[in-house]
């Protein structure tokens, strides 16, 4: 409704629209950047927020690789940040390693890479790419950024309790998480921990309704849904899958929070801690693992999927091609968004659960290679004999190609349960989803951020800059996660604040130091990015309305924002999104809103 | 001072790369194309990242054999100690040779594609947007491959974690706790007597029921010992958190979970003694204390312990975070020939003994009443008992 109504606010107030900023309903500052309702500023509070998170969530895994690599050995900037406490001497404690490794976790995952990357595109292109005004509904996406504020906030607030923020790994499993008694940081941490994912979860499912309904209800005229440019297909099915999953992480949130203060017993049972015996009886760990991962699983595709979306659209605009194979890289979109919910087993078959399920996660696991193998061919057969226009953007959308492949063909192992026994929790897997979901998410936020830099902000980021940025950014990341196998592989568990109690360790000391010298040079040139991205806002060139000369709508609305996004008549489309280098047309690009000429084929694509 | 460099660090850096930039501008004011100072990459942009790309397909190359030649060794995925390991190990090398040509093929093709179709002026790009044969090709060469590996792979699952009780395999409790491990032997009977966590009492750490018959002669032990050749069913019990029980040199791995038994069996295939010598052990070991006594000299300078050397021995390790002291949870492992394992078993006293000297022990200083008393609260907690199945 409210979309119908601004149609009509601008059928009347485009005539003054020349300054997009004055626009119309009195905006002041408060309603213009605080409490927006506009889906552009939105994207970009998302966006701000997201970085802002990624800065404390990467700088603390330099704090831990630090400890890794020179383990107990005194660092001033441990002292800085972690404070005497954690930190006496400079020396982190094993304590605080565990909250390290927690938190980084959690706020790469859900603060960057879910609200962060998801939050900022989805917001941004889901209207301007089909042709409308806004969001369905402008006011629940306005409330969805502040929940996902707040939640980020108490995320934060949750470093500073007394006891230390949540320690039990990201996945938080109990009795560990539910115990204070078995870790410090399951106390006021740990509440705090869960009191923010449960309004995180609610910000995410207003949004990801928000997203369907628009994408269902309010394409432009001549948008049909195999019309559609890939990322609106992705944002979409991202959508559906958090709505489908992120409830039941929800659920397994509530009950461990009953488990926590009000003595029930759904996931503890015959417990023996600091001399006493508990009342808990009946209830199984298996079981919040069973819900934890039925959202775990399918949320590592709510963080690939619109990279991968980005990626396509970003591909062909450079590639000057159309993206190769549009329908199978739709119905690979589909089938893994199906799969990914039958698989979270894959993360248990250790667990004590039923072997026979592991072997159906196995089986329901190594499935999902062949719609991921569709889509690396694709993107690799649609780069070919393009004419390939090497900006940041496109860099970014290699790398991700590059690592995605890297790290998805790992998966085949771990998928394997008989392999799974003797990799599982080990360095191998850390190596595994950080290039499959973590590094390949990253670079498809950076590619995302450079290519629609211009249509967030009016300015373009320094090309030079960004080339710094991704190469060193490129060569750290596979110089971290590449040699990170092997120790894997050497049997090397995770979360091991230092590996000197085995010394059948010690000789993988050298390759800890050497990843995470990659790391903290990694790191750094992220500042390179960083500078970038702030200066540019104020002092960056300013952009033409189509930069990329790409084809889809969002190049046809005005650099200006306005409330609104089309000053006129909202566009018309005749055409796909792909129809780059299309013989019979003068320009190597025809955008979706040009009518098809007298005679020009349709292809079935 | 450390800070006042490190930040002297970090500016330099900063200058060095707005410096870079500003070179990298001047390049660009003498290179003819118009549109220069727009952000949008040139020809000759195009053609430097081009190269760049193709010479990432040559760092990921070095990177790959840098790490298979420096660190190819470290590896567990040949020479199990564990008879299924074997299977895992094959499966296991199977499966990286595919991946490592995969990997060397696909990569090969998106950088040099990347290099190769970099964007030119007046250049056209090929209309190329479907062809379903293509689509056909790689959706169903993949689904072969998977389909061998997957039937490997479930085979092998099946033969590891289905366990025929009807061979009669050594039953032994390993019971994890924050932060060590401990371990039941069944016995003359190879049955476990019946416990749980409300059992637990002064030497009885485990919480065996000991008015169970099967408990008597259960053996309790803190290093774990076992005989090669002959398969070892392994019942894991938990008593707080989730620990994982995980024998990397056995390829053995299974969560303990409180209120609840789970378990993995294998058979033991080398005793330590034999494992020490196997090719390539003895070099390892050999690396890892020269590393050692590098380490312990700097430490001893610094005022600290040194190292003690280090002998190859097989460990079990908690692989499930559990704790603070998570990374320093531990148990030696033994493998015995079957004869040494016998002596070793019959020096152990049961559990039965043990309680008898405890209370022996006890009775001349305390008085007979405490014995009755606890006697008593046995007794009491014996109803809620929940029978664990062993």
């Amino acid at each position: 409704m409210s979309a119908v109504a601004h149609d009509l606010d601008h059928g009347h107030a485009h005539d003054h629209g020349h300054d997009g900023h004055e626009h119309h309903h009195k905006d002041t500052f408060i309603t213009k950047y605080i409490f927006s309702i506009d889906h552009k500023m939105i994207a970009k509070q998302y966006l701000i927020t997201g970085i802002i998170m990624g800065i404390i969530g990467v700088g603390m895994s330099l704090l831990f690789r630090m400890q890794l690599a020179w383990p107990e050995e005194s660092f001033k900037v441990f002292s800085w940040f972690l404070g005497e406490k954690h930190a006496p001497g400079g020396v982190m404690t094993n304590d605080i390693y565990l909250a390290l490794v927690t938190i980084h976790g959690t706020i790469m995952v859900f603060f960057v890479l879910t609200a962060g990357l998801s939050g900022t595109f989805s917001n941004l292109l889901i209207p301007l790419q089909i042709g409308a005004r806004d969001m369905a509904s402008g006011f629940l996406n306005m409330i969805s950024y502040w929940l996902f504020f707040t939640s980020s906030v108490i995320m934060v607030i949750s470093l500073f309790v007394e006891a230390g923020p949540a320690s039990a790994g990201w996945t938080i499993y109990p009795p560990l998480s539910a115990l204070p008694q078995a870790i410090p940081g399951s106390g006021a941490g740990m509440t705090l921990w869960l009191v923010s994912m449960a309004i995180f979860i609610a910000s995410s499912l207003l949004g990801s309704l928000n997203y369907i309904v628009t994408v269902i209800n309010l394409r432009t005229k001549g948008m049909s849904m195999t019309r559609l440019p890939l990322t609106i297909w992705a944002f979409f099915v991202t959508a559906i899958i958090g709505v489908v999953s992120f409830p039941v992480l929800l659920s397994a949130a509530l009950l461990l929070i009953m488990d926590r203060s009000f003595g029930t017993s759904f996931f503890l049972s015959d417990i023996y801690i600091a001399g006493e015996v508990l009342h808990y009886q009946g209830g199984s760990p298996v079981l919040f693992e069973h819900l934890f991962w039925f959202l775990g699983h399918p949320e590592v595709y709510i963080v690939i999927l619109p990279a991968m979306g980005l990626v396509s659209e970003i591909m062909a605009t450079n590639s000057r091609k159309p993206i190769f194979g549009y329908r199978a890289m739709i119905m690979s979109i589909l089938a893994i968004a199906f799969l990914s919910t039958i698989v979270w087993g894959h993360h248990m078959f250790l667990s004590g659960m039923n072997p026979f399920l592991g072997s159906v996660f196995t089986f329901t696991t190594l499935l999902i290679a062949i719609p991921s193998a569709v889509k690396a061919f694709n993107w690799i057969t649609t780069i070919w004999k393009g004419n390939i226009q090497m900006n940041t953007a496109m860099l970014f959308a290699i790398g991700f190609v590059s690592t995605f492949i890297t790290g998805g063909l790992t998966g085949i192992i771990l998928g394997d349960s008989t392999l799974d026994i003797n990799v599982h929790d080990t360095y191998f897997v850390v190596a595994h989803f950080h290039l499959v979901m973590g590094i390949s998410a990253l670079y498809g936020m950076f590619a995302g951020i450079y290519h629609w830099y211009p249509r967030m902000f009016g300015r373009m980021l320094n090309k030079n800059l960004g080339y710094i940025h991704f190469w060193v950014t490129a060569i750290c990341a596979y110089g971290v996660f590449f040699p990170m196998h092997f120790i894997g592989m050497a049997g090397l568990p995770r979360r091991y604040y230092t590996n000197t109690a085995f010394p059948l360790f010690d000789d993988l000391q050298d390759v800890n130091v050497l990843i995470t010298v990659f790391a903290l040079v990694g790191g750094a040139f992220q500042l390179v990015f960083l500078f970038n991205f702030f200066y540019s806002m104020f002092y960056g060139k300013k952009s033409v309305q189509n930069p990329w000369r790409a084809t889809t709508l969002e190049w046809t609305a005005p650099v200006e924002h306005i409330h609104g996004n089309w000053p006129g008549e909202i566009p018309t489309v005749h055409r796909w999104a792909y129809d780059y280098s299309k013989p019979g047309h003068d320009d190597d690009f025809v955008p979706q809103d040009v009518p098809m000429k007298p005679g020009e084929e349709v292809l079935n694509h | 001072m450390t800070s006042l460099l490190v930040i002297i660090v970090l500016v330099l850096l900063a200058i060095a790369i707005w410096q870079l930039t500003k070179i990298f501008d001047l390049t660009q004011i003498g290179s003819g194309t118009a549109s220069d100072n727009s952000e949008i990459a040139t020809d000759r942009d195009n053609n430097i990242q081009g190269y760049l790309m193709f010479g990432f397909l040559a760092f990921i190359y070095i990177i790959t054999i840098f790490c298979v030649v420096e660190y190819g060794s470290l590896p567990l995925i040949s020479d199990s100690a564990s008879e299924h390991g074997e299977q895992v190990d094959n499966l296991m090398v199977l499966t990286l040779w595919i991946i490592f040509i995969v990997q060397t093929i696909t990569q090969a093709l998106l950088h040099y594609f990347s290099f190769k179709y970099r964007g030119k002026q007046g250049k056209v790009a090929l209309y190329f947007a479907d062809n379903d044969r293509l689509e056909f090709i790689w959706s169903v060469i993949p689904a072969i491959v998977l389909a061998g590996l997957i039937l490997y792979g479930l085979f092998a699952w099946t033969n590891i974690m289905y366990v025929d009780e009807d061979e009669n395999p050594i039953v032994v409790e390993v019971y994890a706790k924050q932060f060590s491990w401990e371990v039941r032997y069944s016995g003359k009977d190879n049955v476990l007597g019946k416990a749980n966590v409300r059992y637990i009492e002064g030497t009885n750490t485990l919480g065996v029921d000991m008015s169970d018959a099967h408990s008597q002669d259960d053996i309790t032990a803190s290093e774990l010992h076992i005989p090669k050749g002959k398969k070892v069913l392994f019942k894991l019990r938990s008593q707080d958190v989730l620990h994982s029980f995980y024998l990397p040199h056995f390829r053995a791995q299974m969560n303990c979970v409180p209120g609840m038994v789970t378990q993995f069996a294998f058979v033991p295939k080398f005793t330590t003694e034999e494992m020490r010598n196997r090719p390539g052990m003895p070099e390892k070991v050999a690396k890892i204390n020269d590393l050692r006594a590098k380490r312990s000299k700097e430490l001893i300078v610094a005022g600290k312990e040194g190292l003690d050397p280090y002998t190859f021995d097989y460990v079990l390790l908690c692989n499930k975070i559990c704790g603070t002291s998570h990374y320093n949870m531990q148990m030696k492992v033994v493998v015995h020939e079957p004869a040494d394992y016998e002596r070793w078993l019959s020096e152990q006293k049961t559990m039965a003994q043990k309680m008898q000297e405890e209370k022996a022990a006890d009775a001349p200083a305390d008085a007979p009443a405490q014995a009755k008393d606890s006697a008593g609260a046995m007794a009491a907690v014996a109803p809620k008992e929940i029978a664990l199945a062993n």
